[in-house]
Parts: structure tokens; C-alpha cells; sequence
């Protein structure tokens, strides 16, 4: 059993310590806002914040996260409604099948969390790891310059 | 938290259903009852499901369900065909929901694919809710007394000036949805639409920005269990013997399933079923074949392998006239490239106490597939069901028919539990259907003044349709199983420009035209409809040979493609294009150049024109995407950001294809394994893109989704020519391969 806090909630997984984070949060915990990619931190589709920062969860052992703060997608909704960032990327309609949207934004709100006020070059170079194969890519970044400037 | 009416989850799951309010008017039209052949053609996909309730149904609840049979993949369809058919019916696009791609309960309109959706399923929506709503206006004016064409709708509600008003949902329609349509109601005039041609927001991107469930992989059946399966080393390896004693005793494992050379495992987590079917590899022993002819070597084992068909795409010697003064060849090629989908293919079957196998599935073609699957599983047609639900993009056919027959070979091992499966990268990476490499030939004959006389293209190409089409054998599954099924031979289906031909004929008038196409249907790899099928590799090598045409005859590749470009449309986007590029202002740098590529993808349906600006590195061969410029004719457009999407979106995979990505194999299997072996292009790279549409209202709509790669695939490649002074004809266009071919 190993208890952690997700989006703000204390939670305990009965999983094998070894899990991959991803798979407990998807599978255990019913979190939608993590997919899986490709299982080697080469894509980002699993990205998570945990204490802040961006975490591939497909490389995360479970037991990483004993007693430390997960954040996923479902985390950043405000009052039950998308965040800024969130809102963002649906009024620049950033994705084809959006498939690759989760990871995107919470690697996005990794770097607006540092970076409050990033350049376009700088969204680009936060994002590089993180693949997108419908082309939204500028789309995705307009997403995160409007939330940096509406915030 | 949204009104995201697209789909309502468990209503899916359940096997939806709909209320059909108590009250008939019969079909009292002598047409709807005439045979077939008497009846009139009715528009897109209408024509072969032609009762209107197949498609609306007026729910109780104050909504209106849409039924299509085509399916959401990321290119926004479901929003589209919304806006048309809440225009028709009058309805507040909040009032309408949409079904898609349930075998049980909508329309069979094939495959999703090849630009279809818009030109088939949105004049089928558009006829049926215009016929629709004059069933519900003849309703509304015997109940109010008033002349039909007195009244005016809003929102579903009918009004009579000083009459009062009524409801769709007072009307009681249900019933009177059930008969033909008639293709005599015309739909509404251009001027009067609310959201057809508007920026409408997608109804499913909140849904994907915020986390709430509308992917397959995040469906969670109560006692759900996971499968995976485990291939074997190579295409034809057997499997020779194996002791799955050790892996039945790892912790998790329920079961292992073979049957034959077929091998799965279903376990109680995701994680546990992964590490059974990687150990269940490791303890088979395989008869392994060897005999591909490694990347390397596919050029060449194209243009010597002997066709199955050679077709003659188009005949037309030039008749009369002088020869020509001069003759130019050139060959192109194209290698195996990969879907590469960011998720990999899942699905969940379960085996119901019913007999029914039912199974939740991204497949493009639920019906067909359903139909491969019984066939796979012994299993009568109607006993399995498959329910579409939304996947990562898929680019053509990938993974997700795979996925669906897997999942129902470990469900039916262990009936009545939900049976999830999600590939691995390397499963999904190694065992897709590929698109087809592509040898073009090209030769031209000239006049005096490098005007176009003779054009021959010649190509050479596998296969590009290997979709399940209802038969097992094309479950790559079913050809490892005990008895296994067969793989069809695939065809060269359609007419001219269908599949490895698609757009082998360039729009281009010359007098003299032959394209000849070799298909071959021996397959190294794995193979099957990849966005554009042959459409990318033909283009980028009409397009590039043009631009050596232009070159050779000293005109401006705008100018000289105008000289044999008779379509008006054509012309305007060519024009269009290079306008917002700046063609005509554009100063040459050093390591600078620029290129224009287009198409009329499949020669009916949208036109599209690149043009692009490139540095090329001449140190270590980079290539660098400076800026690109777009413009596109979809004829009418429903959703003019949705079109700008594809186009720009398309542009951007053809980068990637053009300039990174190329399957790699040696003499017994695939090596691209993951995103570090098969790399496709990352944010740094993705230059600016800007987009003009062309409307063009009151014409048809034109599928738009494969329209921009072939234009940018060429255009790449001129813009490096015109920077270098080097023709690059090889793909991808790699740094070490430009370094090679400016040092050469």
C-alpha cells in the first residue's frame, strides 16, 4: 500500500511498489488524464507534475511517489472548471485527436509555473519532448502564449 | 461540468436506446414504396441507407440524436456534420447528440477514410434533417391550423405568427421518421445557415483538455482484466515449441492463451500482462526466416521485382506534332513509412453471456471489421458488435482492427470479463501496416522552349489496402492461429488514381500523358492505407519533376506550372499560395531557397498549394524549415478552422515524413522499434505556417484531410534544390544524405 497525494486528495494504492506510476493512476485510481505512449520517457503522453515538477509516469516506480504530491489534468480544473491553461488550449482548439494533450499541458503548466511569462522560443524548447503526430504543434503553442498572457 | 453532448459514455456502453415516440403517419408516397431502381438517387451515403430515422431520431428528453456511420479520428467530423444538420433542423447545436460508429445502431457508411466523410456523410445529413424538419412542419401546421410555409422554427420550436406554437418534441415525430427520404426537399439557402461555415469549437476538445473519459483507453468495464499478446520474432518465424509453465506462475497471470503460433496472456494488471507476454517470448523457441531485402535495398527491390499487375493509369499518346528536341528523367523514391499513432492501439472485448462478442474499438471501419472478426471466431455475423470509440489519430489503417481481434481472441479464452488491450510501443512500431515504398520514374519530352510535349510517369509500388474489408486473413492476428486464415491478395481496387496510382495523373495538361503502374503484391513489409496512400510519394515526384522542368527551361516554377494548369482552381491556388508567401518579393539568401508544390488531391477533391522557404546548413546538412504558406479549395466550406487544422496539420506530418522518417529493417525484421529509432519531427522544428482558404459556397464539399502532404513533400524538396543547387530524389531528406549530396 503506498499513500500519496493525488490532485490535492490524500489516496493509498494497493499496487506492487514496482507498478509504473502511469498504470496506477490510470488503472487503480481511474485517471483519465494520463495516457501511455510509448513506455520510455520518449513521447511525454504521461506526463504528471509530482511536487511541481514534470515526471514521465511511465518511468515512475509507484513507490517514488510514497507521501509526495501528484498532479494530472483532472488536478488543474478550477472549481470543476478547465484552468486557464486548460481554457486556453480549447479556444485556440489545439489538437486534432488530442490524444497528446494531456502530457502537453501538464508539461506547459510545469513551465508556466517557472516561467510565467515565456517566450515562444522558450514554449517550443519546454515542449520538445513531448510528440505530437497531427501537427498541432503550433496550435499548442499559441494555447500555452495566450495563457501566459491572459493569467 | 460541459455540455458536451457528442456521446454519453455508459449509454454506449449499454447499447443505447432511443425513445420513438407513439405516432405514425404512414409513408403514403408512392415513391418510397417504388423499387430500387425507380428511386431517386439521394445524396452521399443517404443513397444506400435511405430511411430517414436511420439517421435522426427525436429523443423525449428535448434532444435529437445524430446517427452516422462514419467515425471522429481527430479530424473534427462529428462537429461538422453537427453544424450541418442543426442548420437543417433548426436546432440549437446544444440540442443535438451525436452517435458514431456503433455496428448496432447507425448507418453503414464504410470506412472513415480518404477524404470521404465531408463528400458522402455531409449531404447525407444535410438531406436527411431538411427532410426531417418538412416532416415535422406538415406535422406542426395540421396541429396549428396554419399554412407550413407560414411557419418559421427556432430551436426545435415551431411558430405560426399569432397561431401559437409547438414543439418537434410536442409533435410526437418518431414514427413519422421511419420512411424514406425523397431527395425533394431542398436544403436551406447559403445565406440562412447558423453554424455551417462558422467557427464552430469542437464538441470533443473539452472533454480531451480536461480529462473527462471519451477515450477507449480510459474506459474501465467493472472487472475489467488486461491482456497483451506476444508476436513472434519475425513475419513468417513459427513457433516451435514453448514451456509456458514459469510464466502461468508470475504474479498476475490468469491465463495463457495459443493457438498456433498466436500467443496472449491475460492478466489482473496492465503491467503484470506486459511482463507475462515479453516472458512468454523469451521462453518460446521460433522457426525464424530470413529473406527481406533491408531498407537499403528497397529501391532497388521495387523496380526488379515482377508486378503482379502492370496497369496502364492513362493512355494518351500525343498525336502528331514535332519530336521532341530534348528529354529529361528523373527517379524518385519513397520508403516505407510508419502511422506512428502517439497512443498505441487499444481496445476491450467482452465475450457476453449472450453469445455476443462485443467490443469497443478506434477501428475506421466498424462494420467490416466486425465482419473479419466473426469470420476469425467461428462466430455468426450478428454475434459480434463493435462500438467505435475514440483512439490517438490514426493516419489510415494502424493498429486499432488489430487491437479489436486480439482483444476478442483473449475475451473468448475467458468469456464474460471485459478484456482490455493496449499494445506496446514496440508492438505497435514493429507489426503495423506500414505505407508502401514508392519508386517513381519520371521522363518528359521538351520543346524548344521546355514546354512539356511528353510526360510519362512510371511507379512501382506494393499494396496500399490491406484493411479488414470482413475478411479474417486480414487480421494479422488470424494468420498465426492453429488454422489460419489466409491473407487475401490485396488489389489496386477503384479506378485510376485510387490507390498506389492516387494522383500518379497530374492535373497538369500536357499533350502527350502516360502514367503506367506496376503493383506488385508481394509485401517485405507489412503494408496498408497510409494517409494519401500513394498520393504523397506521386506528388512529391510530379511536383519535383516539374520544378527540374521549370529549371531546365529557365521560368519560374510559379510561372511555369500556370503555363500547363487549365483548371481554373487550380490556378487560383497555386496563385493564392504564392501570394502569401510573398513569390514575387522573395530575395535570395545564401543557404536560402524557396519551393511551391500542389495537387487536386485524388484529382476530385481538394486542391491545395505549398510553398516554402528552407535553410540548408551545407556543414553538417540540416535542413531547416524557415516559414510555409498554404492555400486551399475545399469547395463549401462547413468549417473553415477544421479545414485550416487539416491543412496545416497535414503540412506538418509531410515535414516529418519528408525529412526524418523512414522504416527501418535488415534482412529478418523491423529495427524502428520506438520514437529514438524512428524519429518524427518536434516542436523546434515545426516552422510558422500560415493558411488561406478559398470558399467556394453553394459547391460540393471536398475531403480536405490528404490534401496538403503531397504539395509539401515537393515543395521541401524544391526549396532545398533551389538552395543548394542539388536535386534530392531520395527520401527522407537526412542530414547525412544532404551532407553526402552536396559533397558529391
Amino acid at each position: 500500500m503506498t499513500a500519496f497525494k493525488l490532485n490535492q486528495k490524500d489516496v493509498r494504492a494497493d499496487a506492487p511498489a514496482t507498478s509504473p506510476l502511469l498504470f496506477v493512476l490510470a488503472n487503480d485510481l481511474g485517471v483519465n488524464g494520463v495516457k501511455y505512449g510509448c513506455g520510455k520517457s520518449q513521447c511525454g503522453a504521461c506526463t504528471v507534475l509530482v511536487d511541481g515538477e514534470p515526471v514521465r509516469s511511465c518511468q515512475t516506480a509507484l513507490s517514488a511517489v510514497a507521501g509526495r504530491s501528484v498532479v494530472t489534468l483532472e488536478g488543474l480544473r478550477e472549481a470543476g472548471q478547465p484552468s486557464k491553461l486548460q481554457q486556453a488550449f480549447i479556444d485556440e482548439q489545439a489538437a486534432q485527436c488530442g490524444f497528446c494533450a494531456a502530457g502537453m499541458i501538464m508539461q506547459a503548466q510545469a513551465l508556466l509555473d517557472r516561467n510565467p511569462q515565456p517566450t515562444e522560443s522558450d514554449v517550443r524548447t519546454a515542449l520538445n519532448g513531448n510528440l505530437c503526430r497531427c501537427g498541432a504543434h503550433n496550435r499548442i503553442v499559441r494555447a500555452v502564449l495566450r495563457a501566459a498572457k491572459e493569467a | 461540468m460541459t455540455d458536451n453532448l457528442l456521446m454519453d459514455r455508459r449509454r454506449v456502453l449499454q447499447g443505447a436506446g432511443y425513445v420513438a415516440l407513439a405516432f405514425s403517419i404512414p409513408a403514403t408516397d408512392a415513391q418510397a414504396q417504388a423499387p430500387a431502381a425507380e428511386k431517386p438517387r439521394l445524396p452521399g451515403d443517404l443513397n444506400i441507407v435511405r430511411n430517414i430515422s436511420a439517421w435522426i431520431r427525436i429523443n423525449s428528453d428535448k434532444t435529437v440524436t445524430l446517427l452516422i456511420g462514419k467515425v471522429e479520428l481527430g479530424q473534427g467530423i462529428l462537429t461538422a456534420v453537427a453544424q450541418i444538420c442543426a442548420d437543417e433542423l433548426d436546432i440549437d447545436l446544444k440540442q443535438l447528440k451525436v452517435v458514431s460508429g456503433d455496428t448496432a445502431l447507425v448507418p453503414n457508411e464504410g470506412v472513415t477514410a480518404g477524404s470521404f466523410s465531408m463528400p458522402n456523410c455531409g449531404p447525407a445529413v444535410r438531406q436527411a434533417s431538411a427532410e426531417a424538419r418538412k416532416i415535422m412542419l406538415d406535422l406542426a401546421a395540421e396541429k396549428l391550423k396554419a399554412p407550413a410555409d407560414k411557419l418559421t422554427v427556432k430551436d426545435g420550436v415551431v411558430s405560426a405568427q399569432g397561431a401559437g406554437s409547438v414543439s418537434y418534441w410536442d409533435l410526437a415525430v418518431g414514427k413519422a421518421l421511419e420512411r424514406e427520404a425523397m431527395g425533394n426537399v431542398k436544403p436551406k439557402a447559403i445565406a440562412d445557415y447558423r453554424y455551417v461555415g462558422k467557427d464552430v469549437p469542437r464538441l470533443d476538445i473539452p472533454a480531451k483538455m480536461t480529462g473527462e473519459e471519451i477515450f477507449v483507453h480510459e474506459l474501465r468495464p467493472k472487472g475489467m482484466l488486461y491482456g497483451q499478446i506476444t508476436r513472434p520474432p519475425t513475419y513468417k518465424a513459427k513457433l516451435a515449441s514453448l514451456d509456458s509453465s514459469a510464466v502461468e506462475k508470475m504474479p498476475g497471470v490468469l491465463k495463457v492463451v495459443r493457438n498456433g503460433s498466436f500467443l496472449g496472456v491475460i492478466a489482473e494488471r496492465e503491467e503484470q500482462a506486459n511482463a507475462a507476454a515479453q516472458a512468454l517470448f523469451n521462453a518460446a523457441k521460433w522457426d525464424v526466416e530470413k529473406g527481406l531485402p533491408g531498407n537499403d535495398g528497397m529501391e532497388d527491390w521495387l523496380t526488379k521485382t515482377k508486378p503482379a499487375r502492370m496497369i496502364d493509369t492513362k493512355k494518351q499518346p500525343r498525336v502528331g506534332g514535332d519530336p521532341a528536341v530534348k528529354t529529361l528523367e528523373a527517379t524518385y523514391y519513397r520508403p516505407y513509412h510508419m502511422h506512428a499513432s502517439i497512443g498505441t492501439s487499444a481496445a476491450i472485448a467482452t465475450m457476453g453471456a449472450d453469445g455476443v462478442m462485443t467490443i469497443q474499438t478506434h477501428s475506421q471501419s466498424v462494420f467490416e471489421t466486425s465482419a473479419a472478426i466473426a469470420k476469425m471466431l467461428g462466430l455468426e455475423p450478428s454475434k459480434v458488435r463493435c462500438q467505435h470509440v475514440q483512439g490517438s489519430g490514426c493516419y489510415g489503417h494502424n493498429m486499432a482492427d488489430d487491437a479489436a481481434a486480439d482483444a476478442a481472441l483473449l475475451a473468448a479464452a475467458m468469456p464474460g470479463k471485459p478484456i482490455r488491450l493496449q499494445y506496446t510501443r514496440e508492438g505497435e512500431h514493429r507489426w503495423e501496416p506500414y505505407g508502401s515504398a514508392m519508386v517513381i520514374k519520371t521522363r518528359a519530352g521538351l520543346d524548344k522552349d521546355g514546354n512539356v510535349l511528353d510526360w510519362d510517369l512510371t511507379l512501382f509500388s506494393t499494396p496500399h489496402g490491406t484493411r479488414p474489408g470482413g475478411e479474417a486473413g486480414n487480421l494479422l492476428s488470424a494468420r498465426y492461429l492453429e488454422k489460419p486464415f489466409a491473407m487475401p491478395t490485396p488489389q489496386n481496387n477503384g479506378g485510376p488514381n485510387f490507390a498506389a496510382d492516387r494522383n500518379a495523373i497530374a492535373l497538369y495538361d500536357f499533350p502527350g500523358h502516360n502514367v503506367l503502374t506496376n503493383f506488385i503484391t508481394d509485401m517485405p513489409l507489412r503494408v496498408s492505407s497510409t494517409r494519401g496512400l500513394g498520393a504523397y510519394a506521386n506528388v512529391f515526384a510530379i511536383e519535383s519533376f516539374i520544378d527540374e522542368l521549370a529549371v531546365a527551361a529557365g521560368v519560374d516554377p510559379v510561372q511555369y506550372r500556370l503555363r500547363f494548369m487549365k483548371d481554373e482552381r487550380g490556378r487560383d491556388v497555386i496563385a493564392r499560395a504564392a501570394d502569401l508567401f510573398g513569390w514575387s518579393k522573395w530575395q535570395k539568401k545564401d543557404g536560402r531557397g524557396r519551393g511551391i508544390g500542389f495537387a487536386k488531391y485524388k484529382n476530385i477533391a481538394g486542391y491545395c498549394a505549398v510553398a516554402l522557404e528552407v535553410e540548408v546548413n551545407k556543414r553538417n546538412g540540416r535542413i531547416r524549415v524557415l516559414r510555409a504558406a498554404a492555400a486551399a479549395d475545399s469547395g463549401h466550406i462547413v468549417s473553415p478552422d477544421g479545414v485550416r487544422n487539416q491543412i496545416e496539420g497535414g503540412l506538418i506530418q509531410s515535414l516529418s515524413w519528408t525529412l526524418k522518417e523512414e522504416v527501418k529493417f535488415d534482412d529478418t525484421s523491423v529495427t524502428s522499434q520506438d520514437w529514438a529509432s524512428y524519429p518524427i519531427l518536434t516542436f523546434n522544428e515545426v516552422p510558422a505556417i500560415e493558411v488561406a482558404l478559398i470558399d467556394r459556397p453553394g459547391t460540393p464539399f471536398l475531403g480536405t484531410g490528404e490534401a496538403s502532404q503531397g504539395p509539401t513533400g515537393g515543395a521541401l524538396a524544391n526549396a532545398v534544390f533551389d538552395a543548394t543547387g542539388v536535386r534530392f530524389r531520395r527520401l527522407p531528406l537526412t542530414p547525412d544524405r544532404v551532407k553526402a549530396g552536396l559533397s558529391a
